[in-house]
């Protein structure tokens, strides 16, 4: 194996971690607000988060390329600060990613808080339990098998993602080039055996997520 | 003054209204008692401060809840600041922890890591071999006892108990009864429990608080509401008086004698020893009346009353006579409007109650 596709496998999988974490610290307010609000937002705020499921990720990618440019509103603001422009750097390929694979954590955590219900949190209340520590000590932990198809999914999703990539971090070898991008490059240049070992590779690593997954699902259920 | 529960709520749901003024002893078990929307499991969650209602509520000397009109500033005390206890309708067990740990989740939080009292709740409901199980392996019965324990060994000043028997089958609520009347006994806090289960008033009840429509019918000490005529139509389809009783004698012929204040009840053999406690029931349509006592009757059960009322009842053709004991007793009984005129029944008759069935409720 060569060793750009190395460095590509090693970026994708320090994306997707990183994205991950962010992800789950992200996504768990909102997942939580989501599925205990009663305000008339919740429909507007919980289709935005789940517009990535619909969008083409060219146009995500084409206005997220906008908004970190040298003339974006976070563009304007990172430069102020000092930081460059987020657009064709790792970070601007992290934050882009947030966006893109939001939905598939939050909506597994907010079934999890759903089917949950308000009795639990009810009951720690009658035990003494402020609402912090409830959400803590009762919720989180009933609401775990949500949290690992949560990280899972959310895992997976940004390592397979592509056009939102190509569109703002470009294909920079060992700073931005991921897994799916140097597939690209390898099939565009006709060299199809490095091409299988990577394309083979995300294949046997997507069957194995999604064969974690509905075997959990099996055995527990999708969102309990 | 004698220590007492205050609670004045007013709550408007656009199609139902809460409003009551209930002043509540301050210790054995006060039943509310209604059909289902009388708003029963409502007036509860508002004692638990679940349910946000505009009002008064002390307990124990403390204020838990004052709130208004007209004021903006209010006190309130949220649900987990409250020293309360709740058992809720079905299984409320954590099942993330084990039975032990649910019944400490409750203890560290509310100071008593010490586990005051831990030995004598987990005895008292039976639960000492579950401790290391799951709540997923318990049945229904075993859950309410477990969830019962938690709630003790935060050790509140008030237990409110929301339908606990509702959901077990006949056999589980057979199984728990006697856990919940060994409870009324031993605790020394008062006991809010909702109930709409006549069996379960009859059983435990030492107040009695009969809601209506959001709206307190009766409040007043159990067997003497049990024994009003006046009671609404919702109330009177299960018409009867409870007696406290005590075993007596065991007699040679396969009869157990149980005395009361006004005279004695021969009901077949109870395996219970002399001395012991026994609630009984008797429904007034289980009691006839007859101007003489006849020696030829088969009927044991016979009392010299007086009759104190005379009230509609909730079936056509039929009235419900208060009956009072030479001792003030009350018994109740069902009788058709044409022997009412045919004995000539009117407040002030004496009379002879024959009491045909007795249910015994323990």
């Amino acid at each position: 194996m060569e060793t750009s596709s190395l460095s590509a496998i090693w970026l994708t999988i320090k994306l997707a971690s990183l994205v991950t974490v962010l992800l789950l610290l992200i996504g768990t307010p909102i997942s939580w607000w989501l599925s205990r609000t009663r305000s008339r937002w919740k429909g507007p705020i919980g289709a935005v988060v789940a517009l990535p499921l619909v969008l083409p990720p060219t146009v995500l990618g084409f206005y997220l390329l906008l908004f970190m440019g040298p003339h974006g509103l976070m563009g304007k603001i990172t430069q102020a600060l000092g930081w460059g422009v987020l657009s064709f750097s790792f970070t601007g390929l992290v934050i882009a990613s947030v966006f893109y694979s939001l939905p598939f954590v939050v909506q597994p955590i907010q079934n999890a808080f759903e089917a949950m219900g308000e009795r639990p949190l009810e009951v720690a209340a009658s035990l003494r339990a402020s609402p912090l520590d409830a959400f803590f000590s009762v919720a989180l932990p009933l609401a775990r098998p949500g949290f690992v198809t949560a990280a899972i999914l959310g895992f997976a999703h940004t390592i397979g993602e592509f056009g939102v990539v190509l569109m703002i971090g470009g294909n920079i070898p060992g700073k931005t080039q991921v897994l799916s991008v140097r597939i690209y490059d390898y099939v565009e240049a006709m060299e199809y055996g490095e091409a299988h070992i990577l394309a083979a590779g995300m294949v046997i690593f997507s069957f194995l997520v999604l064969l974690a997954l509905y075997g959990r699902r099996g055995h527990k259920g999708w969102s309990r | 003054m004698e220590p007492v529960i205050e609670a004045n709520f007013q709550l408007a749901y656009p199609d139902f209204r809460l409003q009551v003024d209930l002043r509540l002893p301050d210790k054995g078990v006060t039943v509310l008692f209604g059909h289902s929307g009388s708003g029963k499991t409502t007036l509860l969650r508002c004692f638990a401060g679940l349910n946000r209602a505009r009002g008064r509520l002390v307990v124990a000397g403390e204020i838990w809840q004052k709130e208004e009109q007209g004021k903006i500033r209010g006190i309130f005390l949220p649900t987990h600041k409250r020293p309360l206890g709740l058992v809720f309708q079905e299984a409320s067990l954590f099942s993330h922890l084990s039975v032990r740990k649910n019944l400490e989740y409750g203890m560290k939080r509310s100071g008593n890591q010490a586990g005051a009292g831990f030995d004598a709740s987990v005895d008292l409901l039976g639960i000492r071999p579950l401790l290391d199980r799951a709540p997923e392996g318990l049945s229904g019965g075993e859950r309410q006892r477990v969830a019962v324990a938690r709630a003790l060994l935060t050790r509140p000043r008030l237990l409110l108990m929301d339908e606990p028997l509702a959901a077990l089958d006949l056999k589980r609520k057979l199984e728990i009864l006697p856990y919940l009347e060994k409870l009324r006994e031993e605790l020394d806090i008062p006991v809010l429990y909702v109930s709409h289960a006549p069996d379960e008033v009859a059983r435990l009840a030492d107040h009695l608080v009969l809601l209506e429509n959001g709206q307190v019918a009766a409040s007043g000490p159990a067997l003497a509401t049990l024994a009003r005529v006046d009671l609404p139509p919702a109330f009177a389809d299960d018409a009867g008086v409870v007696l406290e009783t005590t075993v007596a004698a065991h007699e040679a012929d396969g009869l157990t004698r149980l005395e009361f204040p006004g005279g004695h009840l021969y009901v077949s053999r109870q395996d219970k020893p002399l001395g012991s406690r026994l609630r009984c029931r008797i429904h007034a349509s289980d009691v006839s009346l007859a101007l003489a006592t006849h020696g030829d009757s088969s009927i044991l059960n016979t009392f010299f009353a007086r009759v104190q009322t005379v009230a509609a009842a909730d079936t056509p053709g039929h009235v419900l006579a208060q009956l009072r004991l030479p001792d003030g007793t009350l018994l109740l009984a069902r009788i058709t409007e044409r022997s009412r005129v045919a004995l000539g029944v009117a407040p002030g008759l004496s009379i002879v109650a024959q009491v045909k069935s007795v249910a015994l409720l323990a």
